[in-house]
């Protein structure tokens, strides 16, 4: 399969790039990571980069690395997987609310709600 | 979560503690709960109909209860019971956020519900929180959940504008 990751930069983020990479070299799927910034996150592109690139060094797996640098990623990560034929789209999120709720952020609740492909998302 | 609030107070709201008769003919008494309700609380949690959680809690297994109300049982937060022959039949809470206002959610045992005990538990809680001078108080629920809305509007609730899954909702107090 041919898997998107997004990933932004969040804690939530970082898990599920670590879960993705364990899966896809199991399954030996094609992954690739797009990074980019969210406005929910304080962090950079570079930033990101940088963890993703340690993290995928760490585990020895191959994947392709690109940058969304639109204000919209979720529009972004919706048509990048359609137009290159991605087979699903996972990312991380559901955050806690202070009294317990599970919320999911704009950039997620956007993928789920227009995305062509399945997606998978990881809390 | 930055919201906006509506310009003006929603008026006052009666503190704990208050004995009201409910819709059916229960008598209700509402108290600000505390870790000593703890118990009572877990009681109510293990026999909530699954169907009325909301966005995750209440959690579903013992430990899970328990580790979510030490968290909003903190000294911090704000909580009101309604109870009937000693019974914790419905439960509201306030917690702090990280911007100085609070966040609210309610949950009334399923054999309770439809009998006037969330307002009234929602008006408890609302004047306990003026006591302790809070002003600002959000909360977010599900956009099918029309009884829910309802209670909240009746109470002073006033929708945000926003395109999220949840609907966002606030009062100042």
């Amino acid at each position: 399969m041919k898997i998107l990751l997004g990933v932004g930069g969040s804690e939530l983020s970082y898990h599920a790039l670590d879960e993705t990479i364990e899966r896809a070299d199991e399954a030996g799927d094609d992954l690739t990571i797009a990074i980019f910034d969210s406005e929910e996150v304080e962090t950079t592109l570079e930033e990101i980069q940088e963890r993703v690139e340690e993290r995928l060094a760490a585990t020895g797996f191959d994947a392709d690395v690109r940058h969304i640098e639109s204000d919209q990623p979720g529009g972004e990560l919706v048509e990048l997987a359609e137009s290159e034929g991605f087979d699903r789209i996972v990312l991380g999120g559901g955050k806690r609310s202070p009294l317990g709720k599970i919320q999911l952020g704009s950039i997620v609740e956007f993928v789920l709600l227009n995305a062509q492909t399945p997606v998978t998302l990881i809390r | 979560m930055t919201l906006d609030y509506p310009e003006e107070p929603a008026g006052d709201f009666p503190p704990p503690p208050r004995t009201l008769t409910d819709r059916e003919g229960r008598e209700l008494i509402y108290t600000a709960a505390d870790e000593g309700d703890r118990e009572a609380l877990v009681a109510m949690y293990l026999e909530f109909d699954p169907a009325d959680r909301a966005q995750g809690i209440p959690p579903v297994k013992e430990d899970a209860i328990r580790d979510w109300l030490d968290s909003i049982l903190e000294s911090d937060c704000l909580n009101v019971v309604a109870r009937h022959d000693g019974d914790v039949v419905g439960h509201t809470t306030l917690v702090p956020d990280r911007h100085g206002q609070n966040e609210l959610a309610i949950f009334v045992h399923q054999d309770y519900q439809g009998a006037g005990i969330g307002t009234e538990l929602v008006k408890t809680l609302l004047g306990l929180g003026q006591e302790h001078g809070i002003e600002n108080v959000w909360l977010t629920v599900e956009r099918w959940n029309d009884p829910a809305i309802a209670l909240y509007r009746k109470v002073g609730f006033e929708t945000n504008n926003s395109e999220r899954f949840e609907l966002e909702m606030t009062i100042r107090i």
